[in-house]
């Protein structure tokens, strides 16, 4: 439950962002963002809402992470929790 | 974007082995035994067990996890409503984590097995979603701490529909670590705080706390060598007896927080006192819909007859279970009579073998203080 992932915003709809996290697009609330957040923009997400809008200095830093934990192989301690996120992410619908 | 370089910065050995042995100076300095610290955040025993941090960490210094498995300190009564809402024909939609979790009699498992309807959801707006295609009453189950709560806050605030409704048994953190302070038993000199609550509290949330008990926090990210450097820093303050909050976390967390966050979990929600399962009462610790929200709270919505699961008696193993204890870092999950034999994860008798934050649980899976002497 506690997982933060972060993912790219693709398009904004009034509170609703369609967010692209290493090519499964999900839908993410902005309700609670802390600052305004437009596509391109990177957010770290938690249960469905995004919590921080990710400043672009630190952007390629935590996406590199994430990416090196996707692209490990199967044992890679970390990435099964993150593939199980995005799972529960991909079956909603965006 | 140059993804090949920059895991070293998280996962470096040759840092990991640095900071391992600057540990060990450390707790040399310090000259206690043990050094005992908590952290409160399943995701940060995660890290410690699934890449044997403990393994490298000095022999006196003793890294305790506390209450930080927002699932674990939901308490037996909370789940008891979501099972009596349930076998009442509500039905509840809440996080899977939460579901095998037994209150006093049983589970929402349990219930689901004598034939009530639980909804799993990976989001409260997944329960929305449901309410609005259905004419039944929903129930969210509500669990997890500030983190979490936000996302129920922003929920509440955004015009649900009339057959939504919620059970709260979110949890506020900072109150805990003042209960846990005071326990004798305990002797946490330093707490690691949980790096994505502090997302919206802000680390400034923490300040009072060291000004009343003179023990430092430092606020650590997840990754191995966040945690290494986050206790390294954590046990600097320790040696140098100059207690204050240290962010080690700036890619997440600032001093004041996500404000937009705060502001919206306080229109919904107030702190009330409460018991969490297995530590204590914690004055401030439970987030409960404030009057406003009246309409919107099964509480209030409901007459829940949890009396009727109190005439089932609790299953005798329940009663040997010690994870208030390990919750509370008195005891460890090898001090439990159950552990990995009569409580499992296929089995599990208490909450910490639950959920996959619990401390039994990442014990049982990765394994807890390994002693590499031992093998030679």
């Amino acid at each position: 439950m506690c997982l933060g992932v972060p993912g790219r915003v693709v398009e904004v709809d009034g509170l609703l962002a369609i967010v692209d996290f290493w090519g499964v697009r999900r839908q993410v609330r902005l309700d609670v963002v802390d600052e305004p957040v437009v596509a391109g923009d990177y957010v770290l997400n938690h249960v469905g809402f995004a919590i921080r809008r990710i400043p672009a200095e630190d952007v390629e830093q935590t996406l590199a992470l994430y990416e090196t934990l996707l692209a490990a192989p199967e044992e890679d301690p970390m990435a099964a929790d993150v593939h199980g996120e995005l799972a529960a992410a991909g079956r909603k619908r965006t | 974007m140059n993804s090949a370089a920059r895991p070293l910065e998280f996962r470096d050995p040759a840092r990991g082995r640095a900071l391992a042995q600057t540990l060990g100076r450390l707790t040399r300095e310090i000259g206690r035994d043990p050094v005992s610290v908590m952290h409160v955040c399943g995701s940060h025993e995660q890290a410690i067990a699934r890449f044997g941090l403990r393994a490298s960490f000095p022999r006196a210094l003793d890294v305790i996890m506390g209450p930080g498995c927002p699932v674990c300190v939901t308490d037996l009564p909370e789940v008891d409503e979501a099972v009596a809402l349930a076998l009442q024909g509500v039905r509840v939609a809440t996080y899977g984590d939460i579901v095998r979790v037994r209150g006093t009699a049983c589970s929402l498992a349990d219930a689901q097995a004598e034939g009530a309807r639980i909804e799993v959801v990976y989001s409260v707006t997944q329960a929305v979603e449901l309410a609005r295609r259905t004419d039944d009453e929903i129930v969210f189950f509500a669990t997890g701490f500030e983190t979490t709560a936000v996302a129920t806050a922003a929920a509440v605030l955004d015009d649900p529909p009339p057959n939504l409704s919620v059970l709260s048994a979110h949890k506020f953190i900072p109150p805990v670590m003042e209960i846990v302070a005071e326990m004798p038993a305990t002797r946490v000199e330093g707490f690691l705080a949980a790096g994505h609550a502090a997302t919206i509290t802000g680390w400034e949330v923490f300040e009072p706390f060291v000004a009343r008990h003179g023990i430092p926090v430092v606020v650590a990210g997840f990754e191995p060598l966040d945690v290494l450097a986050g206790l390294v820093r954590l046990l600097e303050l320790i040696r140098d007896r100059t207690p204050r909050v240290v962010n080690m976390y700036p890619r997440c967390v600032t001093r004041q927080g996500n404000r937009a966050a705060q502001e919206q979990l306080w229109r919904v929600f107030r702190a009330a006192g409460g018991c969490w399962r297995g530590i204590a009462h914690v004055p401030n610790g439970n987030l409960r819909l404030r009057d406003e929200w009246a309409h919107l709270d099964a509480r209030r919505r409901f007459r829940i007859d949890v009396a009727r699961l109190w005439s089932q008696v609790p299953p005798a193993l329940a009663q040997q279970c010690i994870c208030g204890d390990i919750m509370a870092g008195i005891a460890s999950p090898s001090a439990c009579a159950l552990f990995g034999s009569r409580c499992t994860p296929e089995a599990p008798v208490g909450a910490c073998m639950v959920s996959s934050e619990g401390t039994c649980r990442i014990w049982h899976e990765y394994g807890g203080h390994p002693d590499l002497g031992a093998t030679g």
